[in-house]
């Protein structure tokens, strides 16, 4: 903006009619430039606007017909045109937060590791192992979910897990290899990378300072890390978490292909499940009827406005430690 | 040994183990696709369209070929879009705007990627009444978007103001200067930003299902069908046939291999080319 003024400046006192001329021209390209890029900034928002708007409108007849109803009741019936979510919501939840329970420390180890812990030349190579982690295709986890990671599941770790801990409800029944358990732990691979870059970032967005005062008073490296560095980036690690959350919710391929389909809600981890985002996938280029098509646009309205709730709030979370600019993507 | 510092390098060996446990699934796949998918992988495999269930042989050039297109198309709506939007956010003084935007474009960036698929499908697929190319690029141009404008934003602020006064100190007007001078200064690591998501969208499933659909034949327009690798991987990966489960981890080797590359591209376009300040 100063140097704006200043070219300005130069010509402000009774300038030739031929500058006069150029000065509107440049007045005019720029406002045309600055009216194009500011376009493509509201085209963002409006993509947005319309997402939801879309979604929405698409699924207007499950909304009206089935109201509130929708997100209570288990039966899934296209033939008599019944449809409830529950199994559904129930099987992304269910799948989602196992993923967290085996993802979060994982990553936030990994995390304290490469930005706190680690010696210099030992960084850049995981966190480069890491970063090619987060870039293999959903596909790809699910093709391997399905004849690598299911066997080893049906034939090792799920016998192991009912005779040691199979009194309890979440491991029992017969071990399929395919279901939740299956679908965690692909989800849990899937969003490893994503915690562990994103907590990484938050450490290291805080400042130096703090953890020289706490050398400063003579505490160990771990103690410098917990009491200087974690409790700092507290929030934004809560949002590396979420952000994990998010993916784990909105996963698609992966899941589908290992977790079973079926639409039902059982409480243990070996029985098969069915998430959101896989009934979609599975079932939208078959929906016959319309209201087969609107119940299943539901799904994905419900989806879409869970995932924005969870990514906004993890957004600010991790703006407020590192500011915009910084972090918090990928 | 005090036992502050036997905490101490307790933690130290125990988050090593979890980054050790967190990589390890990377070696495990990316061993199993050369293990599995290596001995599928010959010229044929480039060359052929895929062969009925039966037939051996055959390969997934046309689903190659889809991918690449769509990706055209992705790129082609979503670039110009991303990067305007990225200068605008870099430069822009507004006070709400551009908040709104960067916390817009994070979150659609979080959306996930099969209801982008609804999204298209409603907004291409209804109204044309059929599959199509158009719709399965449209939903792979609308991930794109959010990547490239953040990256764009991010490089173009690190242009240094020096360039841009020393351009408009010569009386080029602003336009002109963003155009010739500070974009061509930040083009290293823009193209990052493009590289980095066209390897996210290379590898997308869930938004073509029932946009682009899958096509086991060679593309016939862009308002028709078409085929992509992870489709075509995904088909033959739950079907119930040993040959297209070899198949299927040949396209998963392939489609890995262009991924990564992808990346690499980007990591080397900016080594060692930090903009100077």
């Amino acid at each position: 903006m100063l140097v704006a003024s200043v070219s300005q400046a130069g010509t402000a006192d009774t300038p030739p009619p031929a500058r006069v001329a150029r000065r509107m021209g440049i007045g005019f390209g720029d406002r045309l430039f600055g009216l194009g890029l500011t376009g493509a900034a509201w085209i963002v928002v409006l993509l947005a606007v319309a997402l939801i708007t879309a979604l929405g409108w698409e699924a207007r007849e499950a909304i009206v017909k089935f109201g509130w109803r929708f997100l209570f009741t288990s039966s899934w019936d296209p033939v008599q045109g019944r449809f409830g979510a529950l199994p559904f919501i129930y099987g992304t939840l269910v799948s989602a937060f196992l993923a967290l329970a085996i993802a979060v420390p994982l990553s936030l180890g990994a995390a304290i590791f490469l930005a706190e812990l680690a010696p210099g030349w030992i960084r850049p190579p995981i966190a480069f192992l890491i970063e090619m982690l987060a870039a293999v295709p959903s596909v790809v986890y699910g093709l391997w979910g399905i004849f690598v990671l299911v066997p080893w599941l049906r034939d090792w770790v799920e016998p192991f897990l009912a005779s040691s801990l199979g009194f309890l409800p979440l491991f029992q029944g017969p071990p399929y290899g395919i279901g939740m358990l299956a679908a965690g732990v692909i989800l849990a691979i899937m969003v490893v990378p994503y915690i562990t870059s994103v907590s990484r970032e938050v450490l290291l967005a805080v400042p130096g300072s703090q953890r020289e005062a706490a050398l400063g008073i003579g505490a160990t490296r771990w103690e410098t890390t917990r009491i200087a560095v974690l409790r700092y980036g507290r929030s934004g690690l809560v949002g590396a978490i979420l952000l994990g959350l998010g993916r784990a919710l909105g996963e698609t391929m992966a899941v589908t292909m290992v977790i079973g389909n079926r639409p039902e809600v059982a409480l243990s981890l070996f029985a098969p499940g069915y998430t959101m985002a896989s009934v979609i996938a599975n079932e939208f280029t078959e929906a016959t009827s319309e209201i087969y098509v609107s119940a299943l646009v539901e799904i994905g309205l419900l989806l879409l406005l869970i995932t924005i709730a969870v990514n906004g709030l993890a957004r600010l979370l991790v703006w407020s430690v590192g500011g915009p600019a910084s972090g918090g993507r990928e | 040994m005090s036992s502050r510092r036997f905490v101490s390098s307790t933690m130290s060996v125990l988050t090593c183990l979890s980054a050790i446990v967190a990589v390890l699934p990377l070696l495990l796949i990316l061993g199993f696709l050369l293990v599995k998918g290596a001995s599928a992988v010959n010229l044929d495999f480039f060359l052929h369209l895929p062969k009925p269930v039966g037939e051996p042989g055959g390969g997934v050039a046309n689903a190659i070929v889809g991918s690449l297109v769509m990706i055209g198309l992705a790129v082609a709506v979503g670039l110009p879009i991303g990067i305007s939007g990225g200068v605008y956010l870099a430069d822009s003084r507004d006070r709400h705007l551009p908040w709104a935007v960067r916390f817009i474009a994070d979150v659609l960036n979080g959306v996930p990627s099969i209801v982008v698929g609804i999204f298209a499908y409603t907004l291409v697929v209804l109204p044309m009444r059929r599959f199509s190319a158009l719709a399965g690029g449209l939903a792979l141009g609308f991930i794109l978007i959010p990547i490239v404008l953040r990256t764009t934003e991010e490089m173009v602020r690190l242009v240094p103001n020096a360039l841009r006064e020393a351009g408009l100190g010569l009386g080029i007007p602003r336009w002109r200067v963003t155009l010739r001078i500070v974009l061509p200064a930040a083009r290293a690591g823009i193209l990052t930003g493009v590289m980095v998501a066209v390897a996210r969208i290379a590898g997308e499933t869930a938004p073509l299902l029932f946009t682009a659909l899958g096509n086991r034949f060679w593309h016939q327009g862009l308002d028709q069908p078409i085929a992509a690798l992870p489709l075509q991987i995904y088909a033959y990966a739950i079907a119930p046939y040993d040959d297209w489960h070899r198949q299927a981890w040949a396209g998963a080797l392939v489609l890995i291999t262009l991924v990564f590359l992808a990346s690499l591209a980007a990591r080397v376009a900016t080594r060692g080319r930090t903009i100077a300040h």
